[in-house]
């Protein structure tokens, strides 16, 4: 699975792994989707410190996480994007619309 | 056998399956190696291919398996020519196809591809005809660099 969730309390942290395309998107969704529905998160941190490779179906799997947590009321922080998909966001202008923070 | 413009030239073709998605992105990023790009140029290269065969798998052959051609081609200057051909369904409305975040995927699609392309690439071309499928010109001018082979 190219996504792993971990949670403490309503804190619920994915880490999203390898390389995100069209392909792969499908599968991370789900488990976002049935990760989110079964904790009702506060906030929710999507690290991708692991990408190695993403196009705009990683845009729609990060839109989607978003607007669920918005409907809950809850905050959704992007943490360590490198520099390629950090590049992908940018040109969607996703760092407009939510808290990205890039890695190295 | 007449002259050619081209310094170097790569074809394939292959099943829409998204597990090609990655073999299309991987070759053009291999092909494009012999210009010595930088990681941020490898990048585009990768994103931009990724997103027109993504386009052809999702949106050309909505029912069916079809197949997808790339071609990959180096010129003298040092720009890379990216081909990416179907015999699918064709887009209706270019202009509308090309507008940010404008879909006629499901919510998997964020409508950001031919953006992304854009932004990405020097150029972007695309012809299509209904019915009679789609192709799309992808060119990028890599930066000189010292030692490279071209």
């Amino acid at each position: 699975m190219p996504v792993t969730c971990t949670s403490e309390g309503r804190n619920l942290t994915a880490s999203i792994y390898g390389e995100i395309d069209h392909h792969s998107a499908k599968d991370i969704m789900k488990e976002l989707d049935r990760q989110i529905e079964r904790i009702i998160p506060l906030r929710l941190v999507l690290d991708c410190s692991g990408i190695t490779f993403m196009d705009s179906s990683g845009i729609a799997i990060l839109l989607r996480a978003y607007h669920r947590m918005k409907s809950l009321t809850g905050e959704t922080t992007i943490i360590g994007v490198p520099p390629q998909p950090a590049k992908v966001l940018k040109a969607a202008g996703l760092h407009r619309l939510m808290g990205v923070q890039t890695g190295t | 056998m007449p002259a050619v413009s081209y310094t170097n030239e790569v074809t394939m073709t292959f099943l829409s399956r998204s597990a090609n998605e990655g073999f299309a992105r991987v070759s053009a990023a291999c092909f494009a190696a012999q210009l010595d790009p930088t990681l941020d140029e490898v990048g585009d290269i990768k994103t931009a291919v990724s997103e027109a065969v993504t386009n052809a798998i999702v949106h050309a052959y909505p029912e069916a398996m079809g197949k997808v051609f790339l071609r990959l081609r180096l010129f003298s200057d040092r720009t890379l020519e990216i081909v990416i051909r179907d015999w699918g369904v064709g887009i209706t409305d270019i202009e509308k196809a090309r507008t940010p975040l404008f879909t006629t995927g499901n919510e998997e699609r964020s409508g950001m591809g031919f953006t992304i392309m854009e932004s990405f690439m020097d150029s972007v071309r695309i012809r299509s005809k209904e019915g009679k499928g789609t192709t799309v010109i992808l060119r990028k001018r890599f930066s000189p660099r010292a030692g490279a082979a071209l």
